[in-house]
């Protein structure tokens, strides 16, 4: 796997054009302001506008139980709470990437 | 891949990512598509920024975008960060530094991971110019892995190559090593507020001068097929260019030296200026063919050499192989007449091998 680190306090306009640019096959987002109800729901509707709704978008950070059933409905495919082992990430990442795997 | 060919040259920078996507992992359809854009290549400025890690490359990328976009052209940069040969992953972290421009439409940052390749950059760095000249990018910039002592490929991409360097690297030698010194085309001191600076650059100005009276004095020596002799910029260098004096040869040849503190964009602008006139004088003397031409001299046995390898990996060829290296061991054959046979079997055993389509 390639990881492409864009840094902190990134607006959903420029990880969106990020991740055309890098035609990535999964957009991860780390978030810890709170305003993830806000920020993440708007990056998956920029890529859906721009045709990139092949893109698999999930999330992490410091995000609030009863937030996750209406970010899931918002298009984010799963929400990675504090202390998530990376090998639960790369497994999710595997089972759940849009495009095929070459 | 018509389809993503047509929407690539249309300016589609989803079309464009794709595109370069596909080349990287090698895939054969896409290989067709650089044909369908060789009608639109060869019109963008590739210009390579290389140097040891650290020095700023990539903060002085970010700000050359900005001297170029200000001049009204658009920008493609590749970024290139090495890959773990233990894991095959990597993280690339060029971009980073150019956020900033992520919004612009007339920016088109990609960053590539070596993925095995030595020399600086990735093998698909070529094609992902072709792309980005063919998207309409009128300047191509390549950020390549911090150059050790043998990364020198981006000679091979790039028509100007700006060599990066700061105050403080150490031993004056590791300047001078072989090989490194001569990939430049515009040398380019940065951090140039550090302590030392302008003995660096002293430095880097007596080398290159020392070089030039090297090249000079060579010249009554070299018979017409020597490659200086066929090196129209060494024939510039060498003051042999009509129309030029040789004083002015001379002066013009010798690679400028600037500083920059990239961080706050200090001697930016005199580096673009810099840039713009280096493929002036290419264009104007005729060198840019030439340099072109070597190039595509060398992605051919390039392309070769990678057809070979992948050969190799078959199944058939891997098992002649190692047949013959059996042989070697047990002291049947050298090394040398079994690597004679294996070369020979190749032509028969790749005769099966599907070929790319053109």
């Amino acid at each position: 796997m390639e990881v492409i680190y864009t840094g902190l306090r990134q607006t959903p306009e420029q990880i969106v054009s990020a991740a055309i640019q890098e035609d990535v096959d999964v957009v991860a987002l780390s978030i810890l302001s709170g305003a993830h109800n806000h920020l993440f729901p708007r990056v998956v509707e920029l890529l859906k506008e721009r045709g990139a709704d092949d893109m698999l978008v999930f999330g992490g950070g410091v995000i609030p139980e009863e937030d996750i059933p209406f970010l899931k409905s918002k298009g984010i495919a799963e929400i990675f709470g504090p202390g998530t082992p990376t090998s639960k990430t790369v497994d999710f990442i595997r089972a759940n990437i849009k495009r095929p795997l070459n | 891949m018509n389809e993503l060919v047509r929407r690539c040259i249309a300016g589609d920078n989803r079309a464009a990512a794709r595109l370069i996507t596909l080349l990287e992992s090698q895939d054969r359809d896409a290989y067709a598509a650089l044909y369908r854009l060789k009608d639109q290549a060869g019109r963008a400025q590739v210009i390579g920024i290389t140097g040891p890690p650290g020095v700023g490359k990539s903060t002085l990328v970010d700000k050359l975008i900005t001297q170029f976009r200000g001049r009204g052209l658009k920008v493609g940069v590749l970024a290139v960060d090495p890959s773990s040969p233990f894991s095959g992953g990597a993280i690339l972290g060029d971009r980073l530094r150019m956020q900033s421009h992520a919004t612009d439409t007339g920016v088109f940052i990609r960053s590539l991971a070596t993925r095995g390749s030595l020399g600086g950059i990735s093998k698909a760095t070529h094609a992902a110019i072709r792309v980005l000249d063919a998207a309409g990018y009128d300047t191509v910039l390549v950020e390549t892995v911090g150059v050790g002592q043998s990364e020198i490929d981006i000679v091979r991409v790039a028509d100007t190559v700006v060599l990066v360097s700061v105050p403080g690297l150490g031993d004056d030698i590791q300047v001078i090593k072989a090989g490194i010194m001569e990939i430049g085309d515009i040398f380019v001191v940065n951090k140039a507020d550090r302590d030392g600076a302008d003995r660096v650059v002293r430095e880097l100005r007596a080398m290159l001068a020392m070089q030039v009276q090297l090249r000079q004095g060579q010249a009554p020596l070299s018979g017409p097929d020597t490659l200086a002799a066929r090196d129209p910029d060494f024939m510039h260098h060498a003051g042999l260019e009509p129309g030029l004096s040789t004083g002015e040869a001379q002066e013009s040849s010798v690679p400028p030296v600037l500083k920059t503190i990239a961080e706050t964009g200090a001697g930016v602008p005199e580096l673009a200026d810099a840039i713009v006139f280096h493929f002036e004088r290419l264009k104007k003397t005729g060198a840019l063919e030439y340099k072109r031409l070597e190039s595509i001299r060398y992605q051919l046995s390039q392309f070769v050499f990678d057809e070979i390898t992948h050969l190799l990996s078959l199944s058939e060829l891997s098992k002649v192989r190692d047949d013959l290296a059996q042989k070697v061991f047990s002291r049947k054959l050298d090394v040398y007449s079994a690597g004679m046979a294996l070369f020979h079997s190749i032509p028969e055993q790749g005769a099966t091998h599907e070929h790319p389509q053109t």
